[in-house]
């Protein structure tokens, strides 16, 4: 097998692109329902400290935003270029879905976010609050329909084949596919958690700086209470998630707990090891006995199939997807140990004094992208021989471009990316070390798209 | 009642992309009109006419994506392919320029090359979308629904001309745009341009109508064999006399009506472009009906699409309406 060809070249590319993109929705995603929260307790109550909050994290979510829309539209043109096999067999399904995406979420998105971070002195405090809840509804309609799509990818119902073309038989059953309801679950609540963490490191940087005003101390606690509903429930539906890819992906499942035979009353788990797709078997394997079937079958003796029992053309490569899960159901934990931790310490007021928390929360806040890109990696990576699962081979999604292009394409993206998100994300950390200002400063310091700054420097 | 979804389809996405074309054009064209003034704040006054609008005038070029992987997907398949490099050099200009509108005033010392960027970045994405246009024209090797033409089939003087077309096309709007959002020294240097810029686009104009009518014997037939001679010739005539309204309205110093004969323009460029490939939607030789998905999926695409359009055209327009007016440098009511 040849590692350059134009098959693993794009998806190389693809996985690359979508890698970054996707850390950029996500901050969105968590961060727009965050501000309509704010907007509203702000209008509620009237209280100052709501306000700058919203101010300064809606510049996060601008920059998160902007880049998220340059990112996506990346990987718009690669299903075309690089995957034209995929785009012509599977587009009567997927075309329609992302049609709907750009219709329902894009437009609601971009027609609503001027007003929301441009508009606050041309339209009514309530009418700026219906736009900050549009932007909200967007960006959500745009993870109902994008994992519609991906699930429909995963666990393919509702269509026939015509001519060696997928065609949709029934949208309903297209749509609201089996894995859908836990995969759209799952990837809403770890996007309210990558935008919790950020906001919860970035409120204990500033405390950790000795800052104790009230817009720094809210954001801290809020996200706090926020993770600590959050963190279970994602467990519990993970979990959930799990059992459903049991049922419709089991070789997903095999290559995940690196189990090669289906064992009999009762499989053990795996808590680490080295699985070798050569040899078949997982090296150096640390095993707690029942514990496989008590997670995955909530049974003592309940049966796992193995991965022997599929063709080895058919297995998706187990070392990655074994150790990509670990990464993401541990980091789970230690977010769910974090939270709880926050919530004793709020026991005698030592939530905005005990230093040794505010780091461990400071070292917490990239933990929700990699729980995400961990999670992401495991279920498409365990998709794997398949691009639309027993439907369509990766080999055959491939468009007949040659190597050199996918190389090279993938060599300047790879540089462009680097330069292009590096800089933003720079300017985002920038932004959320400078953390919320108070009123006076709010009214001077613009939007970073709008920060004129000769302006200000006449004033300085 | 039959309809002709097809025949639907491409009028949805000729739409979008005429909308796209319309929009972007003109917040494009913004990048392109950077070097063109020197001063800081003026720079920025630039801006921030487009900061409320331009990802939503973008939204427009991922409609009409989305809407051709949805009703065309062979068209997709094949279209992206063939114009492999040109389209991921177009989708880099776009990164480095949205990029640019969000962190460009947050950068100290790099804000000269954040404008660079905002700058090739524009230039970049409006050149790689009319060199697509021009191959697109010039026609598209496709056997068995798969494009069949080697990686730089794109690449010919006639798509590069194409790519130099929709550069002065997006500058010419841009410079429209900034005449209506503008005033003082800003708008005066935007009046001046104005001129060669329009008279820069009708020579364009003029020169790829006639470089297809010759080049490409297809198009010919279509513009002279049709029997609709004498209607399609109302295209360059309206051409001229939107040139002519152009100057008029510079002369004396009308602040709409540059911008909206400079759209009027692009309506016309765009008719041209349908008359001169109608009913294919891949010259030479894939027609809108062999290019279709399913009807289903052509169907349940075509109910959201009526649903939710209008809706969208409402409230994007009621978004320019809240940002109407001119804006000023250093506008404190415009955060």
């Amino acid at each position: 097998m040849n590692m350059f060809d134009a098959l693993h070249l794009a998806r190389l590319q693809f996985a690359f692109t979508i890698s970054a993109h996707i850390i950029f929705p996500a901050i969105s995603i968590g961060m727009a329902s965050f501000l309509a929260v704010l907007e509203w307790r702000w209008l509620r109550t009237g209280d100052h400290a709501y306000k700058e909050m919203f101010v300064f994290w809606s510049k996060i979510f601008a920059i998160g935003f902007g880049l998220g829309v340059v990112s996506g539209v990346v990987m718009a043109f690669e299903i075309g270029a690089n995957w034209s096999g995929f785009a012509s067999v599977a587009g009567s399904i997927t075309g329609p879905l992302l049609t709907y995406e750009v219709l329902t979420a894009f437009f609601l998105e971009a027609g609503f976010l001027g007003v929301m971070l441009f508009g606050w002195e041309r339209v009514s405090p309530r009418a700026h609050f219906f736009a900050t809840l549009m932007v909200a509804a967007g960006t959500l309609a745009s993870t109902f329909w994008i994992l519609s799509s991906n699930s429909f990818m995963q666990t393919p119902q509702g269509y026939g084949i015509e001519n060696g073309h997928i065609v949709p038989l029934d949208w309903i059953k297209v749509i609201f596919n089996p894995s859908f309801p836990y995969r759209l679950a799952h990837m809403t609540i770890a996007a309210f958690i990558v935008a919790g963490f950020l906001v919860a490191a970035c409120g204990a940087w500033h405390l950790l700086a000795g800052r104790r005003d009230e817009a720094v101390k809210r954001s801290f606690s809020m996200a706090l209470w926020i993770l600590l509903a959050l963190a279970p429930i994602q467990i519990l539906v993970g979990d959930a998630h799990g059992l459903n890819t049991r049922k419709y992906q089991p070789a997903k499942i095999a290559a995940i707990e690196g189990l090669w035979r289906t064992e009999k009353g009762g499989t053990a788990l795996n808590l680490v090891g080295l699985p070798d797709m050569e040899a078949e078997a997982t090296r150096y394997a640390i095993q707690v006995p029942h514990l496989g079937s008590l997670i995955l079958t909530h049974s003592w003796d309940g049966e796992i199939r193995g991965l022997k029992e599929f063709a080895p053309e058919d297995r998706p490569y187990s070392p990655i997807v074994f150790w990509s899960f670990r990464v993401m159901a541990g980091l789970g934990m230690l977010m769910l140990a974090t939270a709880g931790l926050g919530l004793w310490l709020r026991r005698g007021n030592r939530l905005y004094e005990a230093r040794w928390f505010q780091r461990l929360v400071l070292c917490m806040g990239p933990s929700g992208i990699v729980a995400l890109l961990a999670g992401w990696v495991t279920t498409e990576v365990g998709r794997q021989p398949w691009t639309v699962y027993g439907v369509l081979r990766t080999a055959d999604a491939v468009s007949s471009v040659n190597a050199q292009q996918v190389g090279v394409s993938l060599l300047v993206l790879v540089v462009v990316y680097c330069l292009v998100f590096g800089s933003g994300i720079f300017y985002m950390l920038r932004l959320m070390a400078r953390g919320p200002q108070h009123s006076e400063q709010v009214r001077t310091t613009d939007h970073p798209a709008l920060g004129n700054r000769a302006l200000l420097q006449s004033f300085k | 009642m039959h309809i002709d979804l097809a025949v639907v389809w491409a009028a949805i996405i000729g739409l979008g992309v005429f909308i796209y074309v319309a929009l972007d054009g003109f917040d494009l064209g913004i990048g392109l009109l950077f070097p063109f003034v020197e001063d800081k704040a003026e720079r920025q006054t630039m801006l921030n006419t487009v900061a409320p609008v331009w990802d939503g005038n973008e939204t427009f070029l991922v409609l009409g994506g989305a809407g051709l992987y949805g009703a065309f997907p062979v068209v997709y398949a094949t279209l992206l392919p063939a114009n492999y490099l040109p389209l991921i050099l177009m989708v880099i200009g776009l990164i480095f320029r949205g990029a640019a509108f969000e962190v460009r005033a947050k950068a100290n010392r790099t804000q000269r090359l954040w404008d660079l960027a905002f700058v090739a970045g524009s230039a970049l994405a409006a050149f790689c979308q009319g060199v697509v246009l021009g191959s697109l024209l010039q026609g598209i090797r496709i056997v068995d629904g798969r494009f069949a033409g080697g990686p730089f089939d794109w690449l010919s003087p006639f798509s590069v001309f194409c790519g130099m077309g929709v550069l002065i096309t997006y500058a010419t709007l841009g410079c429209g745009w900034l005449i209506l959002k503008t005033d003082g020294e800003l708008q005066r240097t935007m009046r001046w341009l104005m001129r060669p810029l329009t008279a820069a686009l009708l020579v364009m104009i003029a020169l790829v109508s006639l470089w297809t009518s010759w080049g490409l014997p297809a198009v010919a037939t279509r513009w002279f064999g049709s029997g609709h001679l004498a209607l399609f010739l109302l295209v360059p005539v309206l051409v001229v006399a939107c040139v002519f309204g152009i100057f008029r309205g510079l002369r004396l110093e009308q602040q709409l009506t540059p911008f909206l004969l400079t759209l009027a323009l692009c309506f016309l460029g765009f008719t041209g472009l349908v008359i001169s490939i109608w009913p294919n939607i891949v010259p030479p030789s894939l027609t809108i009906w062999e290019a279709s998905s399913s009807p289903q999926s052509q169907w349940f695409g075509l109910v959201g699409t009526m649903v939710t359009l209008p809706v969208i055209l409402v409230y994007n327009a009621l978004q320019y309406r809240v940002f109407r007016g001119k804006v000023r440098e250093g506008d404190t009511g415009y955060h």
